[in-house]
């Protein structure tokens, strides 16, 4: 079963946080990040994995008049918090990646002091059931 | 008769020969898009039987001959299908009964690869829909292959193809050389989509690398070619010089974490020496005939670079001289930037700072995060450290690299603590 990790990070004023941390911090992360992709990439679980762009390149369209894209610019007020990056891995069970959002949550922050990162952990919807 | 097919150039000889098939298929049958399918499914069978029973004596007639076969099922089938429908059938069937086979007579195989090439890259097409097209038809690279590198799901590119495919049969456009009055520019319709496809695998952040090298090797390998058919145009050489003396840093431009490493930071030792001799060789002759143009300039540039033996020993007033030249030819903001870089290095940062200046009104660059990297850069050498972190950190904020965010992070990082 397919589980998408979903990384949330503070919105901010519309850019992450990161941008401010200590060269040796951001480099810590940094690495962190690249080493665990990996790590899921070897252990067979990883499907896909990406990062995404800060909240104030964030748009949201809604269909206009005549269907014409009415867009709005990011940072949102009503949002809290970013998507900042995902992953998808392919597991067993629900546990199992529940342990990978932990090893996640624990990517280091500023003074390598670990994050503890909410990992939003959701299924993945399959597509329609094998006949018998 | 059976000669050893290794996998590497067993692919390389079919990947060769799949233009000059398809181009002696598409003007025995015309229909392009059936043409293309009937070719694609003969160089799977030749993939396969091929390492298994050696190649045969004349690759390029057998090739033919399996196309032309799906070609008549298909043709067939579609008959039958119209019959059904009670349409008058014209000419297709007939035609073929008298209609001497396809691999007879002279052939002007080398010229397909060109003919072919302008179909592909038609203005007709969008950007997209011309690059997959002219890797699978020209290239022959499956459609598989072609999704990888380009890191969309296979249905996509399938898709991608087949609505290409129908643009071109729609538009028009036959498969023959270009007139004369619309050459030159539908040669620069095709130069551009190899550069494109060339940018693609060599300026992308996404996917392994190995996936992206791919289409750069592949984008040198169809400019070789068209060079070859077209040696005497200097653009033609330009851009294939321009794609060498580029490709010639590739080694040195990541570190071991996929980190960009700039031009002047690169080990030098990691360049490919052979790359650069060829793409100098090729631009020093292509210039000294007095042609010149976008790619040559361009061209021109890398090459000054690749002579350097160490970053401080470029000559940076050369890559002034020729930015100002380019910066009269183009309309592209890309080159004002790289001109006031240049400025910087000959004349000192506040010149250079000077020249972004109009930028700030080109709605192609005002926003965009190498502007913001660029004058991050000059306000550093010129000990402005405050606009140099601010400029560093817009830009990181506004790329889609992430080995370039990260960079461009780190560079602000660092001032930060200084």
């Amino acid at each position: 079963m397919k589980f998408m990790l979903m990384m949330n990070a503070p919105r901010g004023t519309g850019d992450w946080g990161v941008v401010n941390w200590a060269p040796e911090d951001l480099k810590a992360h940094i690495g962190f990040m690249k080493r665990f992709g990996k790590e899921l990439g070897a252990e067979g679980t990883l499907v896909a994995t990406e990062g995404l762009a800060p909240p104030g390149q964030a748009r949201i369209v809604r269909a206009g008049k005549a269907g014409a894209p009415e867009v709005t610019d990011g940072p949102f007020a009503e949002a809290k918090e970013f998507l900042a990056g995902y992953w998808i891995v392919d597991v067993e069970t629900a546990e199992q990646a529940y342990a990978i959002a932990a090893r996640a949550s624990v990517a280091p922050g500023p003074g390598g002091k670990p994050l503890n990162i909410p990992i939003e952990v959701r299924e993945v919807m399959s597509g329609p059931p094998v006949e018998p | 008769m059976i000669a050893p097919l290794s996998e590497t150039s067993g692919e390389h000889l079919l990947r060769e020969l799949a233009p000059q098939v398809l181009g002696a298929v598409v003007r025995r049958y015309g229909d392009f898009a059936a043409a293309e399918d009937a070719v694609q499914e003969a160089l799977l069978v030749a993939a396969t039987k091929w390492p298994e029973e050696g190649v045969p004596d004349n690759p390029r007639a057998w090739l033919i001959q399996v196309a032309a076969r799906r070609m008549s099922d298909h043709l067939r089938a579609e008959l039958a299908r119209r019959r059904r429908e009670t349409v008058v059938v014209t000419h297709a069937l007939a035609d073929e009964q008298v209609a001497p086979a396809p691999d007879s007579g002279p052939e002007p195989e080398q010229d397909d690869t060109l003919v072919l090439l302008f179909m592909c890259c038609h203005p007709a097409l969008t950007r997209p829909s011309a690059i997959a097209l002219t890797l699978r038809a020209v290239g022959g690279l499956t459609t598989a292959e072609i999704a990888h590198a380009f890191l969309v799901p296979e249905a996509t590119m399938a898709q991608r193809i087949s609505r290409a495919k129908q643009l071109v049969k729609k538009s028009g456009v036959r498969f023959h050389m270009p007139a004369d009055s619309e050459r030159a520019e539908r040669l620069g319709a095709v130069l551009h989509v190899l550069y494109l496809i060339f940018n693609e695998g060599y300026a992308s952040s996404g996917g392994s690398s190995l996936q992206r090298l791919a289409l750069s090797s592949e984008a040198i390998r169809l400019s070789r070619a068209v060079h070859h058919l077209l040696p005497d145009d200097g653009e033609v050489a330009g851009l294939l010089a321009l794609m060498l003396l580029t490709d010639a840093r590739r080694a040195a431009r990541t570190g071991p974490e996929g980190e960009l490493i700039p031009l002047d930071e690169q080990d030098r030792t990691l360049w490919d020496r052979a790359a650069i001799a060829e793409g100098v060789a090729l631009i020093s002759e292509t210039l000294s005939r007095g042609s010149i143009g976008a790619y040559q300039l361009q061209a021109a540039i890398a090459a000054v670079h690749d002579e350097a033996p160490g970053a401080e020993d470029t000559d940076w007033p050369q890559i002034f001289a020729l930015y100002g030249l380019l910066k009269r030819m183009t309309d592209n903001p890309m080159v004002t930037l790289n001109h006031a870089i240049a400025a910087a290095m000959v004349h000192g940062p506040r010149a250079g700072l000077e020249l972004l200046q109009p930028l700030d009104t080109d709605p192609r660059l005002a926003n965009h995060h190498r502007l913001a990297a660029v004058r991050g850069h000059l306000y550093e050498k010129a000990g402005d450290h405050e606009a140099a972190m601010a400029h560093y950190q817009a830009a990181a904020m506004r790329t889609s690299s992430l080995p370039e965010r990260n960079y461009l992070m780190m560079k602000a990082a660092r001032l930060r603590q200084s």
